[in-house]
């Protein structure tokens, strides 16, 4: 039976906007005000209101929002760095969080020194850290700069060396916020592993993040945070879609002439963001005119996170004519697409276009987002479905070492 | 691991956690020597970038108390050649005992005052037990007044200063002095964090300090204005330290009472007034 290792109820926080009083010249003049108007407290916001969930022991949860949600304060109210104004927290277990990793170095100290002082920040002992040093060292890759200063060291060698302090803590509870992002892919990939192996471990994780891809393949259930409330709570799939869904609602309120009301990522079955590489995609943009609109086509994209294009089609090239739109009247259209793609995050930028000269009417990039699930025989952009034909190893009597194939030497890992 | 393992801890914030008065000074002890490791690492951290790129590295622990006991010698030079009397050789040891704790106690609260706004990304970011940043400034200032009573031992030998059993009063007078400097580091830390007035306010008072303590003279000197001077309680216990050393006698009396007093109150208030301010920390620096 899986027991609550997090148990947040009913939680809420409230800061001051603006300068609080640093020095005594504004501490007198504000009490005095405070002592004319007790009421005065324009100045304060809720940056939570009544958030409650729980997190079972051994579960990766993701907590997702948009920037100023309340995802940092949540995490800094879970780690104990600040109380809650009100309502409670439990925590079961040793807490550990990959917050701000490097916070503990000091320039001036050798990667050695700071593998110490770093380590018994974080809550080890120092004859925990005498035996993982070696481990830690390796994890970072930096055995050659290790006793030099980290002032010498590059922002990407600084975050690596602390990562690999963190990951080698073994909480029970481990919170990650945004560190993937730091490192270099191959890096980010060994963190998602050694993440991975965490869970696997049997710790919990809470896991905040941007990036939806990695709190879609990691998490199986998350939370969702609007302006510091609880927005929707269930299974990571359903949630982020929900968050998606979102920033749609915000676009409908902009006011246009035509443009792009709303965009879905689908298949026969209904909306979803993660697909198998070799199914198909269906993608459905409605658009709405206020005033007639003719000689439109609709063109949607497909790129990577880098906003780099992988493919694009319209209406126009897929043989529809012009489209017209009378004001106030809706269009819709579907479009469906062989995958082929392998594992990661892909995006859908829509258009809506002039039917000759091919300039836009509106724009939306990022209207939609989906995932292509792991991959494991294919990595790059695209799924080429590769088939191993043959592969014949002829050994020679007098020479028992040498084999038909070269050994492999490009593996990244 | 499941919730009968010793090592399963359960930690609330918010809601139901409300100790008593009385149980929050053990709780903030036991919380510090649960992580002790990590107040040997930020004292080990002071030190080492103390004396890093520094030239002549720990020399510096033994110089600066020199400095102010030849400031001392001058003092008393003074006095000697203004009462006609020649200097006597217990003026000089008996300020030389008092200048070094008296340097390590103005060293420990100009630190002390700095150590939790010195590390606000720590303070911020990361939970830990912050009591341990004023207890690692006193502590690493304590590594360099002793290097500085290593030295001030030799010195008094070679004066030929003799030793009596009165020596045994050192570590306890010494004990008062640290329970001063740790309270006042304690109260004096979190305060600066709230308002940076209070770090010009230490740095002032800390300048002139001196000539409100007994350092290079003896309190007798002010007659029946005496208890003026001891009313600042570091005075007994650097007078105290004097006669147990320097004179041979045993020290005590009230006024040490005293000192011991305002140093049990002040570390068990500024623990208490430092817990109970902990939770603004992070959002108030």
């Amino acid at each position: 039976m899986a027991a609550t290792v997090l148990d947040v109820r009913n939680v809420y926080k409230k800061f001051k906007r603006g300068e609080l009083y640093d020095s005594l010249r504004d501490l007198l003049p504000a009490i005095a005000r405070r002592i004319a108007r007790p009421e005065l407290k324009e100045r304060e916001f809720w940056a939570l209101r009544d958030v409650s969930f729980d997190v079972e022991r051994g579960e990766a949860f993701g907590i997702v929002g948009a920037n100023g949600a309340g995802k940092s304060t949540m995490l800094k109210l879970l780690t104990g760095i600040m109380p809650p104004t009100s309502g409670s927290i439990h925590v079961t277990g040793r807490l550990s969080a990959l917050i701000e990793v490097s916070a503990g170095f000091h320039p001036d100290l050798t990667g050695r020194e700071n593998i110490l002082l770093n380590g018994t920040i974080l809550g080890l002992k120092r004859e925990q850290i005498r035996q993982r040093f070696d481990a830690i060292v390796a994890f970072s890759g930096l055995e050659s700069f290790i006793d030099t200063p980290v002032k010498r060291y590059s922002s990407g060698m600084f975050a690596r060396l602390g990562f690999s302090v963190a990951a080698h803590v073994d909480p029970d509870i481990l919170l990650v916020d945004e560190v993937l992002s730091v490192g270099d892919y191959l890096f980010q990939r060994k963190c998602i592993e050694r993440m991975n192996e965490v869970i696997a471990n049997g710790a919990t994780v809470v896991f905040v993040s941007h990036n939806l891809r990695a709190v879609t393949n990691l998490c199986k259930r998350s939370v969702f945070i609007e302006k510091g409330a609880v927005c929707m709570l269930g299974p990571t799939a359903e949630v982020v879609r929900e968050y998606m869904s979102h920033g749609q609602e915000d676009r409908a309120k902009a006011e246009r002439d035509v443009m792009i009301t709303r965009v879905t990522v689908h298949d026969v079955a209904g909306p979803r963001v993660e697909f198998d590489s070799d199914s198909k995609l269906r993608i459905t943009v409605e658009a709405r005119a206020r005033t007639p609109h003719e000689d439109m086509s609709v063109v949607i994209q497909v790129v990577d996170d880098d906003q780099y294009p992988i493919f694009d089609t319209c209406t126009q090239r897929l043989g529809r004519g012009a489209l017209s739109l009378d004001s106030g009247s809706t269009l819709t259209c579907t479009f469906e697409i062989d995958l082929g793609l392998a594992e990661g995050g892909y995006h859908v930028n829509a258009f809506l276009h002039r039917y000759v000269t091919n300039s836009p009417y509106d724009r939306w990039i990022g209207a939609a987002t989906f995932f292509i699930a792991g991959t494991p025989e294919v990595r790059g952009l695209l799924n080429l479905h590769p088939k191993l034909l043959s592969c014949a190893i002829e050994s020679r009597a007098p020479d028992p070492v040498v084999g038909a194939l070269p050994p492999r030497r490009d593996d990244p890992e | 691991m499941n919730a009968d393992d010793p090592r399963t801890l359960v930690s609330s914030f918010g809601g139901g956690r409300r100790s008593g008065l009385l149980g929050v000074v053990p709780a903030a002890v036991r919380e510090v020597v649960e992580r002790r490791d990590l107040l040997y690492m930020i004292t080990w951290r002071e030190i080492r970038i103390r004396y890093k790129q520094s030239v002549i590295g720990v020399l510096w622990a033994v110089l600066m108390p020199m400095v102010i006991v030849s400031a001392g010698v001058i003092v008393r030079l003074a006095f000697a050649t203004l009462s006609g009397s020649p200097m006597k050789l217990t003026d000089l040891t008996s300020v030389t005992v008092k200048a070094a704790p008296w340097a390590f106690l103005v060293a420990s609260l100009r630190f002390g005052t700095n150590s939790l706004v010195s590390n606000t990304s720590l303070v911020t970011k990361i939970y830990l037990p912050r009591l341990i940043f004023p207890l690692a400034a006193v502590a690493s200032q304590l590594i360099d007044f002793l290097v500085a009573t290593g030295i001030i031992v030799i010195l008094l030998a070679l004066a030929g200063a003799g030793v009596s059993l009165n020596i045994l009063w050192v570590p306890f007078l010494l004990l008062g002095i640290v329970m001063l400097a740790v309270g006042l580091a304690i109260l004096l830390s979190a305060a600066s964090l709230f308002f940076r007035d209070v770090k010009y306010i230490v740095e002032v008072l800390l300048t002139f300090a001196i000539f409100f303590t007994p350092v290079f003279y003896e309190s007798s000197l002010l007659g029946r204005w005496a208890p003026l001077l001891l009313l600042n309680p570091v005075s007994p216990l650097l007078e105290a330290l004097s006669t147990a050393v320097v004179e041979h006698r045993s020290p005590g009396g009230p006024w040490l009472a005293y000192s011991f007093s305002v140093a049990t109150v002040l570390l068990i208030g500024s623990v208490l007034a430092f817990k109970k301010l902990e939770p603004l920390f992070a959002e108030s620096v």
